[in-house]
Protein backbone atom coordinates (compact mmCIF):
# COMPACT_ATOMS: atom_id res chain seq x y z
CA UNK A 1 0.00 0.00 0.00
CA UNK A 2 1.44 3.44 -0.85
CA UNK A 3 0.85 5.56 1.87
CA UNK A 4 -1.03 9.35 1.17
CA UNK A 5 1.06 12.33 2.26
CA UNK A 6 3.76 10.43 3.16
CA UNK A 7 6.01 12.33 5.92
CA UNK A 8 9.35 12.50 3.55
CA UNK A 9 9.72 12.16 -0.20
CA UNK A 10 9.31 9.42 -2.53
CA UNK A 11 12.62 8.71 -3.40
CA UNK A 12 12.64 8.09 0.60
CA UNK A 13 9.90 6.13 1.06
CA UNK A 14 11.07 4.05 -2.13
CA UNK A 15 14.47 3.33 -0.53
CA UNK A 16 12.45 2.56 3.04
CA UNK A 17 10.21 0.32 1.59
CA UNK A 18 12.82 -1.48 -0.51
CA UNK A 19 16.03 -0.92 1.18
CA UNK A 20 19.29 -1.94 -1.34
CA UNK A 21 22.27 -3.83 -0.57
CA UNK A 22 21.56 -4.49 3.36
CA UNK A 23 24.41 -6.29 4.90
CA UNK A 24 22.94 -9.90 5.32
CA UNK A 25 25.59 -12.39 6.17
CA UNK A 26 28.42 -9.83 7.66
CA UNK A 27 30.79 -13.24 8.36
CA UNK A 28 31.04 -14.53 4.91
CA UNK A 29 30.97 -11.34 2.97
CA UNK A 30 34.79 -10.39 3.15
CA UNK A 31 34.96 -7.10 2.88
CA UNK A 32 37.81 -4.70 1.18
CA UNK A 33 37.13 -1.96 3.68
CA UNK A 34 34.98 -1.34 6.70
CA UNK A 35 33.61 1.94 8.35
CA UNK A 36 31.01 2.20 11.77
CA UNK A 37 30.19 5.61 12.76
CA UNK A 38 27.20 7.22 15.12
CA UNK A 39 25.96 5.97 18.63
CA UNK A 40 22.75 3.39 19.52
CA UNK A 41 22.22 6.02 22.79
CA UNK A 42 21.70 8.86 20.31
CA UNK A 43 19.24 6.33 17.38
CA UNK A 44 21.27 5.70 15.02
CA UNK A 45 24.15 3.64 13.91
CA UNK A 46 25.56 2.67 11.10
CA UNK A 47 28.35 -0.23 9.36
CA UNK A 48 29.07 0.70 6.11
CA UNK A 49 31.32 -2.22 3.96
CA UNK A 50 32.69 -2.23 0.60
CA UNK A 51 34.50 -4.01 -2.15
CA UNK A 52 37.31 -2.67 -4.22
CA UNK A 53 38.64 -3.57 -7.95
CA UNK A 54 41.98 -3.01 -6.80
CA UNK A 55 43.59 -2.24 -10.21
CA UNK A 56 41.10 0.15 -11.09
CA UNK A 57 40.42 1.26 -7.17
CA UNK A 58 36.69 1.36 -8.24
CA UNK A 59 33.91 0.46 -5.57
CA UNK A 60 32.39 -2.97 -6.97
CA UNK A 61 29.72 -3.41 -4.12
CA UNK A 62 28.54 -1.65 -0.85
CA UNK A 63 26.25 -3.09 1.74
CA UNK A 64 25.13 -1.45 4.82
CA UNK A 65 23.07 -2.11 8.23
CA UNK A 66 21.93 0.53 10.97
CA UNK A 67 20.18 1.17 14.36
CA UNK A 68 18.33 3.69 13.03
CA UNK A 69 14.61 5.63 11.81
CA UNK A 70 13.49 5.95 8.07
CA UNK A 71 15.75 8.25 6.86
CA UNK A 72 19.06 7.08 7.95
CA UNK A 73 17.61 3.70 6.51
CA UNK A 74 17.03 5.20 3.07
CA UNK A 75 19.74 7.89 3.09
CA UNK A 76 22.03 4.61 3.35
CA UNK A 77 20.61 2.51 0.95
CA UNK A 78 20.62 5.41 -1.75
CA UNK A 79 24.34 5.89 -0.51
CA UNK A 80 25.09 2.48 -1.21
CA UNK A 81 23.47 2.70 -4.94
CA UNK A 82 25.34 5.90 -5.77
CA UNK A 83 28.92 4.40 -4.73
CA UNK A 84 28.96 1.09 -7.26
CA UNK A 85 30.78 1.66 -10.18
CA UNK A 86 32.47 5.03 -8.29
CA UNK A 87 36.02 5.98 -7.66
CA UNK A 88 37.33 5.59 -4.73
CA UNK A 89 38.76 9.48 -4.70
CA UNK A 90 34.75 10.66 -5.84
CA UNK A 91 33.11 8.21 -3.13
CA UNK A 92 35.82 9.87 -0.44
CA UNK A 93 33.99 12.99 -1.22
CA UNK A 94 30.42 12.24 -1.30
CA UNK A 95 28.94 14.57 1.20
CA UNK A 96 25.26 13.87 3.44
CA UNK A 97 24.16 17.30 1.37
CA UNK A 98 24.66 14.97 -1.93
CA UNK A 99 23.01 12.40 -0.11
CA UNK A 100 19.97 14.39 0.49
CA UNK A 101 19.87 15.50 -2.75
CA UNK A 102 19.78 11.91 -4.10
CA UNK A 103 16.70 11.59 -1.57
CA UNK A 104 14.94 14.62 -3.13
CA UNK A 105 15.59 16.34 0.30
CA UNK A 106 15.28 15.36 4.05
CA UNK A 107 13.64 17.43 7.01
CA UNK A 108 16.86 19.55 8.33
CA UNK A 109 16.51 18.04 11.89
CA UNK A 110 16.90 14.55 10.07
CA UNK A 111 20.28 15.74 8.03
CA UNK A 112 22.56 15.46 10.73
CA UNK A 113 21.89 12.95 12.76
CA UNK A 114 20.66 10.08 10.46
CA UNK A 115 22.87 11.19 7.23
CA UNK A 116 25.92 8.87 8.79
CA UNK A 117 26.76 6.99 5.70
CA UNK A 118 28.81 9.04 4.34
CA UNK A 119 31.00 9.07 7.41
CA UNK A 120 30.96 5.57 7.54
CA UNK A 121 32.14 4.99 4.16
CA UNK A 122 34.87 7.15 4.60
CA UNK A 123 35.84 5.32 7.57
CA UNK A 124 35.44 2.19 5.19
CA UNK A 125 37.99 3.89 2.60
CA UNK A 126 40.28 4.41 4.82
CA UNK A 127 39.93 1.17 6.48
CA UNK A 128 40.62 -0.25 2.86
CA UNK A 129 43.55 1.42 2.20
CA UNK A 130 45.06 0.94 5.68
CA UNK A 131 44.22 -2.74 5.01
CA UNK A 132 46.37 -2.28 1.71
CA UNK A 133 49.79 -0.78 2.76
CA UNK A 134 48.38 2.78 1.31
CA UNK A 135 48.85 4.61 4.24
CA UNK A 136 49.61 7.79 2.53
CA UNK A 137 46.47 7.50 0.92
CA UNK A 138 44.47 7.66 4.71
CA UNK A 139 42.96 10.72 4.32
CA UNK A 140 41.30 10.92 8.24
CA UNK A 141 40.23 14.50 8.13
CA UNK A 142 41.74 15.84 11.01
CA UNK A 143 38.42 16.37 11.80
CA UNK A 144 37.61 15.28 15.52
CA UNK A 145 34.13 14.50 16.71
CA UNK A 146 33.58 17.29 19.62
CA UNK A 147 29.43 15.81 19.52
CA UNK A 148 29.03 12.52 20.05
CA UNK A 149 24.85 12.83 20.31
CA UNK A 150 24.57 14.46 16.85
CA UNK A 151 27.57 13.26 15.33
CA UNK A 152 29.72 16.91 14.53
CA UNK A 153 33.48 17.59 13.94
CA UNK A 154 35.17 20.30 14.82
CA UNK A 155 35.51 20.71 10.90
CA UNK A 156 32.01 20.71 11.18
CA UNK A 157 31.85 23.45 13.55
CA UNK A 158 34.81 25.28 11.65
CA UNK A 159 33.11 25.55 8.54
CA UNK A 160 29.96 26.74 10.05
CA UNK A 161 32.00 29.44 11.69
CA UNK A 162 33.31 30.37 7.98
CA UNK A 163 29.28 29.98 6.97
CA UNK A 164 28.15 32.56 9.29
CA UNK A 165 28.10 31.08 12.24
CA UNK A 166 28.92 33.85 15.05
CA UNK A 167 27.35 32.56 18.61
CA UNK A 168 26.38 29.18 20.06
CA UNK A 169 23.23 29.42 19.31
CA UNK A 170 23.80 29.90 15.65
CA UNK A 171 25.88 26.92 15.76
CA UNK A 172 23.55 25.08 17.40
CA UNK A 173 20.80 26.30 15.09
CA UNK A 174 23.17 24.94 11.75
CA UNK A 175 24.90 22.13 13.24
CA UNK A 176 22.54 20.71 15.63
CA UNK A 177 25.76 20.86 17.63
CA UNK A 178 25.12 19.94 21.61
CA UNK A 179 21.20 20.17 21.45
CA UNK A 180 21.35 16.43 23.12
CA UNK A 181 22.94 16.12 25.91
CA UNK A 182 24.93 19.16 26.19
CA UNK A 183 27.79 17.97 27.38
CA UNK A 184 30.28 19.52 24.73
CA UNK A 185 29.15 22.89 25.22
CA UNK A 186 32.26 23.95 27.06
CA UNK A 187 34.20 22.83 24.20
CA UNK A 188 32.38 23.96 21.66
CA UNK A 189 32.08 27.28 22.90
CA UNK A 190 35.94 27.50 22.99
CA UNK A 191 36.26 26.32 19.42
CA UNK A 192 33.93 28.77 18.05
CA UNK A 193 36.06 31.66 19.95
CA UNK A 194 38.58 30.02 17.93
CA UNK A 195 37.37 29.66 14.86
CA UNK A 196 36.34 33.19 14.78
CA UNK A 197 39.98 34.16 16.05
CA UNK A 198 41.25 32.23 13.48
CA UNK A 199 39.44 33.77 10.37
CA UNK A 200 38.04 36.51 11.09
CA UNK A 201 39.97 38.20 13.80
CA UNK A 202 41.93 41.31 12.49
CA UNK A 203 44.92 40.80 14.14
CA UNK A 204 47.38 43.83 14.76
CA UNK B 1 -11.24 -3.60 -1.53
CA UNK B 2 -9.94 -0.59 0.77
CA UNK B 3 -7.17 -1.51 2.36
CA UNK B 4 -7.06 -2.42 5.85
CA UNK B 5 -6.53 0.37 8.69
CA UNK B 6 -6.23 0.10 11.87
CA UNK B 7 -6.26 2.90 14.92
CA UNK B 8 -4.24 1.50 17.89
CA UNK B 9 -3.14 5.27 19.27
CA UNK B 10 -6.11 6.03 21.19
CA UNK B 11 -3.98 8.06 24.16
CA UNK B 12 -3.27 10.39 21.42
CA UNK B 13 -6.59 11.34 20.52
CA UNK B 14 -9.71 8.86 19.91
CA UNK B 15 -12.49 9.28 17.01
CA UNK B 16 -15.42 11.26 18.04
CA UNK B 17 -18.07 8.95 19.68
CA UNK B 18 -21.15 8.51 16.49
CA UNK B 19 -23.31 9.87 19.71
CA UNK B 20 -20.92 12.83 20.41
CA UNK B 21 -20.87 13.91 16.74
CA UNK B 22 -24.54 13.63 16.47
CA UNK B 23 -25.25 16.06 19.46
CA UNK B 24 -22.47 18.38 17.74
CA UNK B 25 -24.37 18.50 15.10
CA UNK B 26 -27.29 19.23 16.70
CA UNK B 27 -26.47 22.26 18.48
CA UNK B 28 -23.95 23.71 15.85
CA UNK B 29 -27.12 26.24 14.81
CA UNK B 30 -26.60 27.34 18.67
CA UNK B 31 -24.82 30.59 17.89
CA UNK B 32 -26.09 32.70 20.87
CA UNK B 33 -23.54 34.19 23.30
CA UNK B 34 -24.37 32.34 26.69
CA UNK B 35 -23.17 35.45 28.23
CA UNK B 36 -26.46 37.53 26.40
CA UNK B 37 -29.73 37.67 28.38
CA UNK B 38 -31.58 37.02 25.75
CA UNK B 39 -33.41 34.33 24.30
CA UNK B 40 -30.36 33.16 21.94
CA UNK B 41 -27.88 33.64 24.61
CA UNK B 42 -30.17 31.75 27.26
CA UNK B 43 -30.43 29.09 24.84
CA UNK B 44 -26.88 28.58 24.20
CA UNK B 45 -26.10 28.93 28.17
CA UNK B 46 -28.64 25.89 28.92
CA UNK B 47 -26.64 23.91 26.54
CA UNK B 48 -23.34 24.76 28.43
CA UNK B 49 -24.74 24.65 32.23
CA UNK B 50 -26.16 21.00 31.04
CA UNK B 51 -23.01 20.01 29.63
CA UNK B 52 -21.19 21.28 33.62
CA UNK B 53 -23.50 19.05 35.31
CA UNK B 54 -22.91 15.65 32.96
CA UNK B 55 -18.77 16.68 33.63
CA UNK B 56 -19.25 17.66 37.10
CA UNK B 57 -21.60 14.44 38.01
CA UNK B 58 -18.89 12.15 36.34
CA UNK B 59 -15.98 12.88 38.59
CA UNK B 60 -17.85 13.65 42.22
CA UNK B 61 -17.58 17.85 41.58
CA UNK B 62 -20.49 20.61 41.97
CA UNK B 63 -21.38 22.24 39.09
CA UNK B 64 -19.68 25.79 40.31
CA UNK B 65 -16.55 23.44 40.57
CA UNK B 66 -15.81 22.78 36.96
CA UNK B 67 -14.73 25.30 34.36
CA UNK B 68 -14.34 24.90 30.46
CA UNK B 69 -10.94 25.06 29.26
CA UNK B 70 -9.76 25.10 25.51
CA UNK B 71 -7.63 21.55 25.84
CA UNK B 72 -6.03 19.36 28.49
CA UNK B 73 -2.41 22.08 28.08
CA UNK B 74 -4.16 25.13 29.09
CA UNK B 75 -5.79 23.46 32.36
CA UNK B 76 -2.37 22.37 33.74
CA UNK B 77 -0.42 25.93 32.02
CA UNK B 78 -3.68 27.81 34.42
CA UNK B 79 -3.17 25.62 37.41
CA UNK B 80 0.98 26.35 37.52
CA UNK B 81 0.74 29.82 36.00
CA UNK B 82 -1.28 30.43 39.49
CA UNK B 83 2.34 29.89 41.26
CA UNK B 84 3.71 33.15 39.96
CA UNK B 85 0.42 35.11 40.13
CA UNK B 86 1.09 38.66 41.41
CA UNK B 87 -1.98 40.15 41.32
CA UNK B 88 -1.93 41.20 44.82
CA UNK B 89 -5.99 40.64 44.95
CA UNK B 90 -6.22 36.88 45.18
CA UNK B 91 -6.31 34.53 47.60
CA UNK B 92 -3.28 32.74 46.68
CA UNK B 93 -1.45 36.03 46.64
CA UNK B 94 -1.54 36.50 49.89
CA UNK B 95 -0.38 32.93 50.99
CA UNK B 96 3.11 31.65 51.06
CA UNK B 97 4.22 28.47 49.44
CA UNK B 98 4.98 29.09 45.65
CA UNK B 99 7.44 26.43 44.79
CA UNK B 100 6.00 23.73 42.41
CA UNK B 101 6.69 19.61 42.90
CA UNK B 102 5.95 17.07 40.11
CA UNK B 103 7.49 14.39 38.38
CA UNK B 104 9.74 13.02 35.81
CA UNK B 105 6.85 11.43 33.66
CA UNK B 106 4.52 14.25 33.62
CA UNK B 107 3.53 15.34 30.03
CA UNK B 108 5.51 17.88 28.65
CA UNK B 109 2.61 20.73 29.11
CA UNK B 110 3.56 20.07 32.95
CA UNK B 111 7.35 19.84 32.45
CA UNK B 112 7.62 22.86 30.17
CA UNK B 113 5.94 25.01 32.22
CA UNK B 114 7.36 24.58 35.20
CA UNK B 115 10.69 25.11 33.64
CA UNK B 116 9.46 27.73 32.62
CA UNK B 117 8.34 28.82 36.02
CA UNK B 118 11.72 27.96 37.34
CA UNK B 119 13.61 30.38 35.19
CA UNK B 120 10.97 32.92 36.77
CA UNK B 121 12.48 32.06 39.82
CA UNK B 122 9.81 29.90 41.54
CA UNK B 123 11.56 26.72 43.24
CA UNK B 124 10.86 23.63 41.41
CA UNK B 125 11.49 20.05 42.16
CA UNK B 126 10.90 16.84 39.92
CA UNK B 127 10.46 14.01 41.49
CA UNK B 128 11.55 10.33 40.64
CA UNK B 129 9.50 7.27 39.53
CA UNK B 130 10.22 3.34 40.06
CA UNK B 131 10.79 1.02 36.84
CA UNK B 132 7.43 0.88 36.76
CA UNK B 133 6.67 3.98 36.59
CA UNK B 134 4.86 5.10 40.04
CA UNK B 135 6.08 8.19 42.10
CA UNK B 136 9.01 7.70 44.91
CA UNK B 137 6.40 8.93 47.77
CA UNK B 138 9.26 8.80 50.09
CA UNK B 139 11.06 11.40 48.17
CA UNK B 140 8.33 12.87 47.47
CA UNK B 141 7.25 13.66 50.83
CA UNK B 142 10.70 14.54 52.19
CA UNK B 143 10.22 17.28 49.28
CA UNK B 144 7.64 19.07 50.06
CA UNK B 145 8.36 22.04 52.57
CA UNK B 146 6.77 25.23 54.04
CA UNK B 147 7.70 26.95 50.40
CA UNK B 148 6.13 24.50 48.13
CA UNK B 149 2.70 26.34 46.68
CA UNK B 150 1.37 23.15 44.51
CA UNK B 151 2.29 18.88 44.04
CA UNK B 152 0.94 18.20 40.47
CA UNK B 153 1.58 14.54 39.74
CA UNK B 154 -0.41 12.71 36.04
CA UNK B 155 -3.33 10.04 37.23
CA UNK B 156 -2.72 7.90 34.23
CA UNK B 157 0.74 8.08 32.00
CA UNK B 158 0.26 8.50 28.50
CA UNK B 159 3.17 6.60 27.25
CA UNK B 160 3.16 3.67 29.71
CA UNK B 161 -0.22 3.86 31.39
CA UNK B 162 1.25 3.68 35.00
CA UNK B 163 -1.66 4.70 37.40
CA UNK B 164 -0.78 6.74 40.22
CA UNK B 165 -2.01 6.17 43.76
CA UNK B 166 -3.48 9.86 43.62
CA UNK B 167 -5.35 9.02 47.13
CA UNK B 168 -2.21 8.38 48.90
CA UNK B 169 0.05 11.13 46.97
CA UNK B 170 -2.91 13.76 47.92
CA UNK B 171 -2.65 13.06 51.60
CA UNK B 172 0.81 13.25 51.82
CA UNK B 173 0.39 16.83 49.96
CA UNK B 174 -2.11 17.67 52.36
CA UNK B 175 -0.69 16.89 55.08
CA UNK B 176 2.04 19.26 54.22
CA UNK B 177 0.22 21.75 53.46
CA UNK B 178 0.54 22.63 50.30
CA UNK B 179 -2.09 22.39 47.04
CA UNK B 180 -2.55 19.18 44.68
CA UNK B 181 -3.13 19.01 41.04
CA UNK B 182 -3.76 16.08 39.16
CA UNK B 183 -3.73 15.54 34.93
CA UNK B 184 -6.17 12.99 34.54
CA UNK B 185 -6.06 13.78 30.69
CA UNK B 186 -5.58 10.04 30.02
CA UNK B 187 -7.51 8.37 32.99
CA UNK B 188 -10.95 9.98 32.45
CA UNK B 189 -13.38 8.52 30.39
CA UNK B 190 -10.90 5.36 31.27
CA UNK B 191 -11.36 4.85 35.27
CA UNK B 192 -13.57 5.81 37.56
CA UNK B 193 -12.55 9.14 39.44
CA UNK B 194 -14.21 10.68 42.21
CA UNK B 195 -12.52 14.49 42.87
CA UNK B 196 -13.64 14.16 46.38
CA UNK B 197 -12.63 11.04 47.18
CA UNK B 198 -9.27 11.24 45.93
CA UNK B 199 -9.51 14.48 47.40
CA UNK B 200 -7.50 16.97 45.12
CA UNK B 201 -7.95 20.11 44.51
CA UNK B 202 -7.12 20.81 40.81
CA UNK B 203 -7.66 18.18 38.10
CA UNK B 204 -7.08 18.39 34.34
CA UNK B 205 -9.39 16.55 31.75
CA UNK B 206 -9.41 16.54 28.34
CA UNK B 207 -12.99 16.01 25.69
CA UNK B 208 -10.89 14.14 22.92
CA UNK B 209 -9.19 11.43 24.71
CA UNK B 210 -12.52 10.33 25.77
CA UNK B 211 -14.00 10.50 22.08
CA UNK B 212 -15.13 14.03 22.56
CA UNK B 213 -14.23 16.82 20.38
CA UNK B 214 -10.60 18.29 19.90
CA UNK B 215 -9.80 21.90 21.67
CA UNK B 216 -11.86 21.47 24.88
CA UNK B 217 -11.65 20.36 28.13
CA UNK B 218 -12.24 21.00 31.77
CA UNK B 219 -10.26 21.94 34.91
CA UNK B 220 -11.70 20.97 38.42
CA UNK B 221 -11.08 23.40 41.15
CA UNK B 222 -11.79 22.42 44.68
CA UNK B 223 -14.65 25.27 45.87
CA UNK B 224 -12.73 27.14 48.48
CA UNK B 225 -9.20 26.95 47.01
CA UNK B 226 -7.50 29.78 45.22
CA UNK B 227 -6.97 30.79 41.97
CA UNK B 228 -6.21 33.16 39.64
CA UNK B 229 -6.95 32.92 35.76
CA UNK B 230 -4.57 32.33 33.05
CA UNK B 231 -6.72 33.87 30.73
CA UNK B 232 -8.14 37.49 31.74
CA UNK B 233 -10.52 39.73 30.14
CA UNK B 234 -13.82 38.77 30.54
CA UNK B 235 -16.48 36.91 33.28
CA UNK B 236 -16.83 33.57 31.34
CA UNK B 237 -16.70 30.74 33.57
CA UNK B 238 -17.09 33.06 37.13
CA UNK B 239 -14.49 34.85 35.65
CA UNK B 240 -12.17 32.21 35.84
CA UNK B 241 -11.86 32.07 32.33
CA UNK B 242 -12.27 34.24 29.69
CA UNK B 243 -13.05 34.06 26.43
CA UNK B 244 -16.46 33.03 25.04
CA UNK B 245 -17.98 29.71 25.42
CA UNK B 246 -16.62 27.14 22.61
CA UNK B 247 -20.50 25.56 22.83
CA UNK B 248 -20.69 23.45 20.44
CA UNK B 249 -17.18 22.06 21.82
CA UNK B 250 -18.51 21.88 25.60
CA UNK B 251 -21.80 20.24 23.95
CA UNK B 252 -19.60 17.55 22.42
CA UNK B 253 -17.16 17.30 25.43
CA UNK B 254 -20.18 16.16 27.68
CA UNK B 255 -21.85 14.11 25.43
CA UNK B 256 -18.75 12.29 25.01
CA UNK B 257 -19.07 11.86 29.00
CA UNK B 258 -22.57 11.20 29.14
CA UNK B 259 -21.38 7.99 26.41
CA UNK B 260 -18.36 7.11 28.59
CA UNK B 261 -20.24 6.71 32.08
CA UNK B 262 -22.43 4.39 30.39
CA UNK B 263 -20.01 2.25 28.50
CA UNK B 264 -16.22 2.49 30.14
CA UNK B 265 -16.94 -0.31 32.36
CA UNK B 266 -17.76 -3.13 29.89
CA UNK B 267 -14.71 -1.78 27.53
CA UNK B 268 -11.68 -1.69 29.50
CA UNK B 269 -12.39 -5.30 30.11
CA UNK B 270 -12.64 -5.89 26.93
CA UNK B 271 -9.70 -3.67 26.48
CA UNK B 272 -7.40 -5.30 28.87
CA UNK B 273 -8.35 -8.48 27.73
CA UNK B 274 -7.36 -7.73 24.06
CA UNK B 275 -4.29 -5.94 25.12
CA UNK B 276 -3.46 -9.59 27.58
CA UNK B 277 -3.58 -11.48 24.37
CA UNK B 278 -1.71 -8.67 22.15
CA UNK B 279 1.52 -8.83 24.84
CA UNK B 280 1.11 -13.30 25.57
CA UNK B 281 1.12 -13.04 21.39
CA UNK B 282 3.95 -10.60 21.14
CA UNK B 283 5.58 -12.47 23.82
CA UNK B 284 5.30 -15.67 22.28
CA UNK B 285 6.36 -14.82 18.70
CA UNK B 286 9.20 -12.06 19.15
CA UNK B 287 12.26 -12.58 21.28
CA UNK B 288 14.20 -10.08 23.17
CA UNK B 289 11.08 -7.73 24.08
CA UNK B 290 10.91 -5.45 26.80
CA UNK B 291 6.72 -4.43 28.23
CA UNK B 292 7.26 -0.67 30.18
CA UNK B 293 4.59 0.14 32.70
CA UNK B 294 2.99 -1.51 36.07
CA UNK B 295 2.44 -4.99 35.76
CA UNK B 296 -1.25 -4.03 37.58
CA UNK B 297 -1.92 -0.29 37.71
CA UNK B 298 -1.89 0.37 34.46
CA UNK B 299 -4.58 1.72 32.06
CA UNK B 300 -6.61 -1.20 30.47
CA UNK B 301 -5.58 -0.17 26.85
CA UNK B 302 -2.20 0.56 27.01
CA UNK B 303 0.81 -1.43 26.12
CA UNK B 304 4.42 -0.15 25.79
CA UNK B 305 7.22 -2.87 24.29
CA UNK B 306 10.25 -1.94 22.92
CA UNK B 307 12.43 -4.58 21.28
CA UNK B 308 15.66 -5.08 21.02
CA UNK B 309 17.63 -3.81 17.89
CA UNK B 310 14.75 -1.71 16.85
CA UNK B 311 14.45 1.85 16.15
CA UNK B 312 10.74 3.80 17.00
CA UNK B 313 10.68 5.28 14.07
CA UNK B 314 11.35 2.95 11.84
CA UNK B 315 8.91 0.68 13.63
CA UNK B 316 5.86 3.16 13.22
CA UNK B 317 6.54 3.36 9.44
CA UNK B 318 6.66 0.02 8.61
CA UNK B 319 3.26 -0.36 10.78
CA UNK B 320 1.94 2.36 9.21
CA UNK B 321 2.44 1.05 5.52
CA UNK B 322 0.45 -2.42 6.30
CA UNK B 323 -2.38 -0.49 7.72
CA UNK B 324 -1.52 -0.19 11.97
CA UNK B 325 -1.45 3.01 13.73
CA UNK B 326 0.65 2.73 16.53
CA UNK B 327 2.90 5.93 18.32
CA UNK B 328 6.41 6.06 19.54
CA UNK B 329 8.38 7.74 22.30
CA UNK B 330 11.35 7.86 19.76
CA UNK B 331 12.71 10.91 19.52
CA UNK B 332 13.58 10.60 15.63
CA UNK B 333 9.65 11.01 15.35
CA UNK B 334 8.74 13.53 17.29
CA UNK B 335 11.83 15.41 15.65
CA UNK B 336 12.95 16.94 18.93
CA UNK B 337 15.84 13.99 19.01
CA UNK B 338 15.65 13.81 22.83
CA UNK B 339 14.65 9.88 23.65
CA UNK B 340 11.41 9.46 25.47
CA UNK B 341 11.29 10.98 28.73
CA UNK B 342 9.31 8.65 30.11
CA UNK B 343 10.79 5.40 29.16
CA UNK B 344 14.64 7.09 30.24
CA UNK B 345 12.50 7.91 34.07
CA UNK B 346 11.89 4.63 34.53
CA UNK B 347 15.41 3.71 33.87
CA UNK B 348 15.49 1.74 30.93
CA UNK B 349 18.33 2.27 28.24
CA UNK B 350 18.29 4.43 25.55
CA UNK B 351 18.43 2.30 23.10
CA UNK B 352 15.27 1.07 24.88
CA UNK B 353 13.97 4.65 24.44
CA UNK B 354 14.57 5.23 20.94
CA UNK B 355 12.78 2.04 20.15
CA UNK B 356 9.58 1.90 22.33
CA UNK B 357 6.12 2.13 20.35
CA UNK B 358 2.99 2.25 22.23
CA UNK B 359 -0.04 0.46 21.11
CA UNK B 360 -3.61 2.28 22.52
CA UNK B 361 -6.53 0.05 22.26
CA UNK B 362 -9.37 1.53 22.24
CA UNK B 363 -13.53 1.13 22.00
CA UNK B 364 -13.63 0.38 17.98
CA UNK B 365 -10.71 -2.22 18.21
CA UNK B 366 -11.67 -6.00 18.08
CA UNK B 367 -9.80 -8.68 18.30
CA UNK B 368 -9.45 -9.55 14.97
CA UNK B 369 -7.40 -5.88 15.07
CA UNK B 370 -5.14 -7.53 17.61
CA UNK B 371 -4.29 -11.05 15.54
CA UNK B 372 -3.62 -8.73 12.57
CA UNK B 373 -1.62 -7.30 14.67
CA UNK B 374 0.09 -10.31 15.72
CA UNK B 375 -0.06 -11.13 12.44
CA UNK B 376 2.06 -8.46 11.20
CA UNK B 377 4.52 -7.75 13.24
CA UNK B 378 6.91 -10.36 13.99
CA UNK B 379 7.95 -9.78 10.14
CA UNK B 380 8.25 -5.73 10.61
CA UNK B 381 10.42 -6.47 13.76
CA UNK B 382 12.38 -9.05 12.04
CA UNK B 383 13.15 -7.19 8.65
CA UNK B 384 14.03 -3.93 11.19
CA UNK B 385 16.68 -6.33 12.82
CA UNK B 386 18.14 -7.86 9.58
CA UNK B 387 19.46 -4.69 9.04
CA UNK B 388 20.26 -3.67 12.82
CA UNK B 389 23.80 -3.06 13.51
CA UNK B 390 22.66 -2.69 17.15
CA UNK B 391 20.52 -6.54 17.04
CA UNK B 392 23.64 -8.10 15.18
CA UNK B 393 25.93 -7.38 17.72
CA UNK B 394 23.70 -9.21 20.21
CA UNK B 395 23.89 -12.27 18.42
Amino acid sequence: MEPINWVYTDRVLEHFMRPKNILINEDSYNEDGRGVTGNIKCGDQMIVVIKVDKQKEIITDCKWKTFGCASAIASTSALSEMVKGMRLEDAFNISSKDIEKQLGGLPEHKIHCSVLGDKALREAINDYYERNNMKDKVHRQEARIVCKCMNVTDAEIEHAVLEGARTFYELQEMTKVSTVCGECKDEVVGLLEAYKNKHFCSAG
Amino acid sequence: MDPKRIYLDHNATTPLHPEVKKSMVDVMEVFGNPSSMHGYGRQARQHVEAARDIVAGFIGASADEVMFVGSGSEGNNTVLSIMTCQCRKCAFCAKGGKGVITTSIEHPCILETSKCLREKGVDVTIVDVDRYGKVDMDQLRDSITDNTGIVSVMMANNEIGTIQDIKAIAAIVHERGALFHTDAVQAVGKIPVDVKGLDVDFLTLSGHKLYGPKGVGALYVKKGVAFCPLIRGGHQERGRRAGTENTIGIVGLGKAIKMRALEMADEEKRLLEMKKVLRKGIEDTIPDVHFTGHPRDCLAGTLNVSFDGAEGEAILLYLDLEGIAVSTGSACASGSLDPSHVILAVGLPAECAHGSIRISLGRQNTMSDVQYVLDTLPGVIGRIRGMSTAYARRQ
